[in-house]
């Protein structure tokens, strides 16, 4: 009977024929499926994993289960219609998404958005920024079998999806940041509650800390897995904390400043390792970092409008439609036709959680965008998990798969 | 960020005469150069210590189908060193393959499957260029201009055959295209008596 037949279904160890009794055992390969459904994928990520025993051999994601079009509806919607969609993409990041398509059309537009509005949108680009870094830090920790954290980090980010829901009514999916400022000003008491939340952040993260850093467990599962070096990181076109924690200080907050940025005081913290454990390290300084621009904008919150007074571009206020004419007529025509962006294109790029986060705007004059590339940072971080998981184990492969910081809602857009 | 004119002037001495269009707007360096170079092009670009635009962050098809060439490939870089982005552009058709730069940058691979499964973009010398995004066995191309947005084909769970079942798109209502765009100019492009005054002519 031929053995070899049988063990493409079953690994198991069998003898070589050719070569004496002691030295010969050897392993044949063996694939093995992660995913779509599984806990520890992140979402819908198909994994084909070639396995020589526990050791992973070669890794092929098969991504866009999660796919939507994104970018083709953006084709066929106007501006304003187009921003509730990325709020979709990354749904643990919604602002910093919004973020980086409004900077895009202000950029095509020429527009000038009000001081207290660029300050509003740092506030809530940082907080979200913590939003996401709580989840992938907690979830991170699940994967490796600590459970605690998840449950402690959930309550606090309900806390920041409460701010969020205050400005914009929605717990996620907010829609808040709009070309030339934001949606709405802030409501009464906000600043107040989120300087109190700000005061208490960092005994919760220093709880964290405390089940997490140090935990013998989780540095056995995450020191010296999935290194990888600047030279490594740059090639694969890694951003944001992936690119920081292999020793690259680049941030694009610091280096390409967008809205009131420059006016910060935050530090990079950058990885000596390159590491599962150091990305994990530099996320955790990130949110005490993100939590030093957080009091900065609450000092610094200066009073005045939120949106710029381009009626061309922005609504009129509500009081203002109910006896003027042209402020109806603005009303009317921005909600069917849209505002018009003049031809041209651009790349605009955030910081967001994840890394840069790009958007590709070419504009033709329309009120559509003619092309809409939404360059998501995890989409290249998730390429490289081939090269990352070559020669871990497999239970290794799924602590990278959560120091990678996927989500699926924009590497399948 | 590197001013601009130092970058131009740099990527001018650098590429000489394979540069076909080296343009700025908003702030924006665009290159364009010829499909055939666009890998010894790019490993210039990334090479030249004083360009060193190390990261390709994104690559992305554009479809202007009016044209006879109707792709833009767009390859976004960045160097980290400079602080510098640049945007480099070549111009394919449907059956022309465009060179591959995976041997040059480590991220292109999965941004050229990207641009062949929405474009049908081919790249020659992809190492495993297969459709990324779209479903096992989807046909078309869905960001080409001509590719209808409601799709061909939907997808449903059949209880009676108790499989997923592919069928072709049917509509309940007609797919309506909300273009409330206005026919009229208005008045905004309308000379009348006086208007020269104030735009100075």
């Amino acid at each position: 009977m031929n053995a070899l037949s049988m063990n493409k279904i079953t690994p198991c160890l069998m003898p070589n024929a050719s070569s004496t009794a002691e030295s010969a055992t050897r392993t044949l390969p063996f694939t093995v499926n992660l995913g779509p459904q599984h806990p520890a994928a992140h979402g819908v990520l198909r994994m084909i994993l070639e396995m020589d025993g526990e050791i992973v051999e070669r890794a092929d994601p098969h991504i866009g289960l999660l796919h939507r079009g994104t970018e083709k509806l953006i084709e066929h919607k106007t501006y304003t219609q187009a921003i509730p969609y990325f709020d979709r993409l990354d749904y643990v990041s919604p602002m910093c998404q919004e973020h980086a398509f409004a900077l895009a059309v202000e950029k095509l537009l020429g527009l000038e958005v009000p001081l207290r509005g660029q300050y509003i949108r740092v506030l809530f680009a940082e907080l979200t920024r913590i939003l996401n870094h709580i989840l992938n830090i907690t979830t991170f920790a699940i994967d490796l079998g600590a459970v605690t954290p998840a449950l402690w980090g959930f309550e606090e980010r309900e806390i920041l999806m409460e701010f969020y829901e205050r400005v914009s009514g929605a717990r996620m999916h907010a829609n808040y940041f709009r070309p030339g400022g934001v949606a709405r000003d802030l409501p009464q008491g906000l600043l107040e509650d989120i300087a109190t939340w700000a005061q208490k952040f960092p005994k919760f993260l220093a709880d964290i800390e405390t089940l997490v850093t140090g935990n013998r467990i989780f540095r056995q599962r995450t020191v010296d897995i999935g290194i990888v070096t600047k030279e490594q990181a740059i090639d694969w076109g890694f951003s944001g904390p992936m690119l920081r924690a292999s020793g690259v200080a680049w941030d694009l907050r610091k280096s390409q400043p967008y809205d009131v940025y420059d006016r910060m005081d935050f530090d990079i913290p950058t990885g000596k390792t390159g590491d599962c454990f150091a990305r994990y390290l530099v996320r955790v300084e990130e949110m005490r970092q993100s939590l030093r621009i957080i009091h900065q904008c609450l000092k610094d919150m200066p009073e005045g409008p939120v949106m710029t007074d381009n009626r061309k571009v922005a609504p009129p206020e509500r009081a203002e439609m109910k006896t003027s004419m042209e402020a109806l007529i603005h009303h009317f025509k921005l909600y069917t036709e849209g505002y018009h962006v003049p031809a041209g294109e651009t790349y605009t790029v955030v910081e967001a959680p994840k890394g840069e986060f790009g958007v590709y705007l070419v504009a033709d004059g329309s009120n559509k965008p003619y092309r809409c590339k939404i360059r998501p940072p995890a989409f290249a971080h998730l390429q490289a998990s081939d090269a990352m998981f070559k020669g871990h184990l497999l239970a290794d492969a799924v602590a990278i798969i959560g120091t990678l910081d996927i989500v699926f809602g924009e590497i399948d857009r | 960020m590197l001013p601009t004119e130092t970058l131009q002037a740099e990527i001018t001495r650098a590429l000489g005469d394979e540069i076909i269009e080296l343009s700025e707007s908003l702030g924006e360096l665009c290159l364009h150069v010829r499909r055939t170079r666009i890998a010894e092009i790019l490993r210039i670009l990334r090479d030249d210590t004083a360009l060193a635009l190390t990261q390709l962050m994104d690559l992305c098809g554009v479809d202007y189908p009016e044209r006879p060439e109707r792709f833009d490939v767009v390859y976004h870089l960045l160097s980290l060193r400079h602080n510098a982005r640049l945007r480099v552009k070549i111009q394919t058709d449907e059956v022309t393959p465009v060179p591959s730069v995976t041997a040059i940058y480590g991220a292109a691979g999965w941004f050229e499957r990207e641009a062949w499964d929405m474009f049908g973009i081919a790249f020659a010398d992809h190492p495993d260029l297969r459709r990324i995004l779209t479903d096992y066995g989807f046909e078309g191309h869905p960001l080409r201009k001509d590719f209808p947005l409601s799709g061909f084909v939907e997808v449903r769970y059949d209880d009676t055959q108790k499989r997923v079942v592919y069928e072709p798109v049917k509509l309940p209502q007609e797919f309506r295209a909300f273009d409330f765009e206005s026919p009229w100019d208005g008045m905004t492009k309308v000379m009348l008596h006086g208007d020269e005054k104030a735009t100075g002519g």
